[in-house]
């Protein structure tokens, strides 16, 4: 069976040689309870459907019959052409009316006309998965409104023709029609706050704690270490936010008219405030724990918080990578190993003297 | 570093002049002691004497601190901890840890080991055996009886050959209440700092583990399900339940307690049975005071039957409007194994995993007592030494000793025997006792002095504090930490203007305030508002299902507040020391009970 559009909710994993591995990690994501971005893809078959109702494969091998891989000149010149051709090539009507019918359905979601969302590549190869050249295909971001959706649809699929992806399978001997491209349409978020977060805590490297550090906006400053963020623990288990600094939050980036990021002054008081509630800064750590559960290993992620997504839907995940630094060390240990566990006399005695105690209970 | 007055700096309030004679001497500051006194630190307790001590009721903290510190110092050898010294100050309680010589420690760590271990080897035995002594206890203080002297001995007294009489039976009774009394605080901390030992030995491992888990969160994993503390409100909703389930409500709708039972009795069997079970809840779950237990001017549940009476038809509205009311102990249950289990499997490794549920074992064997001796020893056990000393009261107030049975709480406990003495021979010879002259205008006197102790605002501690509180169990029993005090010396408010107390119970809320200063302002505490008090008690727990949020003046982690705003779910900061003088009724405040902040938002 072949579908048009997956909605990442409803992808298994059968389909991950129809989606290409962006998208089947998307919705691999959507299943496990990490809230990516919202949105769905236009599967290997669209793009099948369309090759294979045009004549793309001839036009193709027109072009590329006799190429000289080490002239990069004729290599540039030519698949610019292939790129050119599939960007003006017609899509079959039924495939694009479902995109068309997918865009508005993601964009009602929220309530939203011409929904921006980012159109993203997501290639497919039986031989060699891996090679997809994923930082090479195209990204489109702030794309608005079914029309130029479909451009950028088009385009992607364009993108397996760059110069290096073309010219790695011909020196590879593989079928140009072995690799199928997969589009991801994703609503683009748009932070009220956006952040990172440790699934422990990274000055003592304590598991029981999510430390989130958070700001205005877009995550970049926080990412990039320019603004002084907010900082929270969450104890994982309790959920309670155990400890909460608010910072200056001098600058951010926000969202033109034009749909650019830009850095901007924030107002003295919106720089003092905190930039999330109390319920957001727990959602944050339920999300840290999830994806921790998930990959098995303390996680570094970033977030955000959608303005356009209901409140308990707003919290998105946009990346979830293995912490490095304490994993190494691993978890604090208490007990030495081959240390006997069962003498709790000496350690009630040592309990009542331990300079544990001399700040109290509460600490720091 | 910044300290408290001095005690030999503290005035006498207007009024309150010559109040140390309300005290016994041995309480009190006094000048050969000044150099000394003026060298410790000394914290005020509030929790268990938030108001000027009358004079008798001292007798009971005397007492109880006299026994932690036997404990402490003669029987166990906790090593790095004696007993606590303390002072009555204007008529309230400070306290001073006393440290054990550093040299000494090595040697009482020996001898702890033996003798605490000897207690955690057989824990369960001697506690059910406790069980035992102080129900025991109590019926042997029930059996007192303190009666008007007779116009002439029963014959059977002569007959029997007994060879003594009523007065010397007065005499003797009276002491006998004194030594139970006593009995009854030794056996109150024969296992109270063990229990406090082991739990913080579970406490230490897990802040070694996770540095920054909560006290709460280790408080969570440790608390029983079914807990004594909690058994007086269960009851009541089990009345309320049955009064719904017997279709007999409208018999409450009636104002006072008398109108209630008349309408109860005229109902036949249902109503019959309702009463019967009340008497049956009574005794002993209604021996429940409105404040900590210390106080003989405390309201007890079961001689101010309108104080359940009110809260089963608060239950029974609750009920009528579909409310649950029944305490979710399955999920209270499975909480907790969740809480264990999610933190077991952050462990490291296996040999911790094993320490922690060691250690958590044996803290969950010793908590029972920690949590449920309150309810036998300050509830139950004062609540019949508090109606005995009143029965006294009424044999000295018949004979004209002083106007009110109650009045005998303005008498030190070894004047008694001497008033005793005068009535026995006045009766004997017959001839005119002394008291009824000599007695009320001291009583008197003392009155005025007291109403002036309890205008005094006391000071929250005295000296100069240490650099570090290290006595794990000021720490655990009063919240005393070195944050605390350094934020009492800030006057309580922190640069942010907010109040700064112990994080009791999670969560925020924010809302008006109600400041009430005792029990009998209960009633003015209005749906949705949040609590502000010197210190709660357990009694009150009905209006926890009211209020949003609690803030007090003293208490720490364990205090009984904190335990039983955690159980209702509702944010609590306790130790703040100066709410009650600084948040006015129906200002907006915010209660962060994570951090343990109050924010006044007005």
């Amino acid at each position: 069976m072949t579908t048009t559009i997956t909605w990442f909710e409803s992808y298994w994993a059968g389909m991950k040689s129809e989606v290409g591995g962006k998208a089947a990690s998307l919705g691999e994501m959507t299943g496990a309870g990490l809230p990516v971005p919202p949105g769905f893809a236009v599967t290997t078959s669209a793009y099948r459907r369309a090759r294979d109702e045009s004549d793309l494969d001839a036009h193709i091998a027109r072009l590329l019959h006799g190429l000289d891989i080490t002239d990069t000149d004729m290599v540039s010149e030519r698949c610019a052409k292939i790129r050119q051709h599939i960007a003006t090539m017609p899509i079959p009507e039924g495939i694009e009316l479902q995109i068309r019918g997918a865009y508005l359905e993601l964009g009602a979601r929220f309530g939203m006309k011409d929904v921006p969302v980012a159109v993203r590549s997501s290639a497919t190869s039986e031989d060699s998965p891996d090679a997809s050249f994923a930082g090479e295909h195209d990204t489109y971001l702030w794309v608005r409104g079914a029309e130029d959706v479909i451009d950028a649809v088009r385009r992607c699929w364009a993108s397996l023709f760059t110069d290096r992806a073309t010219c790695y399978r011909v020196e590879m001997g593989y079928e140009h029609r072995s690799v199928e491209m997969c589009v991801v349409i994703q609503k683009m978020v748009h932070p009220k706050a956006a952040g990172v977060a440790f699934t422990l805590d990274p000055t003592n490297g304590d598991r029981s704690q999510v430390a989130i550090d958070a700001a205005w906006g877009f995550g970049e400053g926080v990412v990039a270490g320019e603004v002084t963020p907010d900082n929270y623990r969450v104890d994982k288990v309790m959920l309670d936010i155990t400890k909460r600094i608010v910072s200056e939050k001098t600058h951010e980036y926000v969202l033109t008219d034009h749909d650019t990021v830009e850095r901007v002054e924030t107002l003295p008081e919106r720089a003092s405030a905190p930039c999330l509630t109390d319920s957001e800064i727990k959602a944050i750590a339920r999300l840290a724990k999830t994806a921790e559960r998930h990959y098995g290993c303390p996680q570094d992620i970033e977030w955000a918080v959608d303005v356009d997504l209901p409140e308990g839907d707003n919290i998105i995940l946009l990346q979830s990578r293995p912490e490095t630094v304490w994993s190494k060390k691993g978890p604090i240990t208490v007990v030495a190993p081959g240390q006997k566990t069962g003498d709790y006399m000496s350690s009630i005695v040592s309990t009542l003297m331990s300079p544990l105690y001399t700040k109290g209970p509460d600490g720091s | 570093m910044a300290g408290f007055p001095l005690p030999s700096e503290i005035t006498t309030p207007p009024g309150a002049e010559g109040w140390q004679e309300l005290y016994s001497y041995s309480s009190t500051c006094s000048p050969a002691r000044a150099a000394y006194e003026d060298s410790m630190f000394w914290f005020q307790d509030g929790v268990h004497w938030p108001k000027a001590l009358l004079p008798w009721d001292a007798s009971l903290m005397e007492l109880a601190i006299m026994s932690l510190s036997q404990y402490n110092t003669r029987h166990l050898l906790v090593p790095p901890a004696n007993g606590i010294d303390y002072r009555i100050v204007n008529g309230y309680t400070y306290l001073s840890p006393v440290p054990a010589p550093e040299a000494d420690i090595p040697a009482r760590a020996e001898h702890f080991m033996q003798r605490a271990g000897h207690y955690f080897m057989n824990w369960n035995e001697l506690y059910d055996n406790w069980l035992v002594k102080i129900r025991d206890l109590v019926k042997e203080m029930e059996g007192i009886s303190f009666e008007p002297l007779p116009d002439i001995e029963p014959l059977e007294v002569v007959t029997s050959g007994a060879g003594k009489g009523s007065g010397g039976d007065l005499q003797a009774n009276y002491l006998k209440l004194l030594t139970c009394a006593s009995t009854l605080w030794q056996y109150h901390f024969e296992f109270l700092n063990l229990g406090y030992a082991a739990y913080l030995d579970f406490f230490g491992f897990c802040k070694t583990a996770f540095p920054g888990i909560s006290d709460l969160a280790i408080a969570k994993m440790v608390a029983g399900v079914e807990v004594d503390l909690f058994r007086p409100d269960e009851e009541l909703k089990r009345l309320a339940r049955m009064a719904v389930d017997t279709g007999i409500t409208d018999a409450f709708k009636l104002g006072d307690v008398e109108g209630t039972c008349e309408a109860l009795r005229a109902k036949g069997e249902a109503g019959q049975a309702w009463i019967s079970s009340f008497q049956q809840s009574a005794e002993p779950w209604f021996n429940f005071s409105t404040g900590s237990g210390f106080s003989s001017q405390d309201k007890i549940w079961i001689e101010h039957v309108e104080i359940p009476f009110d809260f089963i038809k608060g239950y029974i509205d609750n009920l009528q409007k579909g409310d649950d009311i029944a305490r979710p102990t399955e999920a209270i249950s499975a909480e907790r194994d969740r809480i264990v289990s999610e933190y077991a499997a952050l462990l490291a490794s296996d040999e911790d995993r094993e320490a922690f549920n060691g250690k958590l074992g044996l803290a969950r064997v010793v908590f029972p007592y920690v949590e449920n001796h309150n309810f036998y020893v300050e509830h139950w056990s004062h609540s019949v030494i508090w109606r005995k000393m009143k029965d006294l009261g009424g044999v000295l107030a018949k004979e004209g000793f002083f106007e009110e049975p109650e009045d005998i709480f303005f008498m030190k406990r070894h004047e008694i025997p001497d008033a005793l003495f005068d009535l026995f021979c006045a009766w004997a010879a017959p001839a005119q006792p002394a008291g009824p002259s000599y007695w009320p205008p001291i009583i008197a006197k003392r009155k005025s002095i007291h109403a002036a102790l309890n205008q005094w605002k006391p000071t929250p501690a005295l000296g100069t504090p240490p650099e570090v509180v290290t006595e794990p169990f000021t720490i655990m029993l009063w919240g005393i930490t070195s944050d605390s005090i350094a934020s009492w010396l800030g006057g309580g408010a922190s640069d942010d203007g907010s109040l700064g107390g112990m994080a009791a119970s999670p969560g925020v809320e924010e809302g008006l305030a109600r400041v009430i200063f005792g029990p009998d302002q209960i009633n003015e505490v209005q749906e949705g508002e949040i609590l502000v008090a010197p210190l709660t008690a357990p009694s009150w727990a009905p209006i926890f299902g009211k209020i949003k949020a609690t803030v007090t003046d003293t208490g720490g982690m364990m205090s009984h507040a904190a335990i039983v705003c955690r159980e209702y779910g509702l944010p609590a900061v306790t130790g703040t020391g100066f709410a009650t003088s600084t948040i006015k009724t129906g200002q907006r405040i915010r209660v962060d009970g994570s951090n343990g902040k109050v924010t006044i938002l007005d």
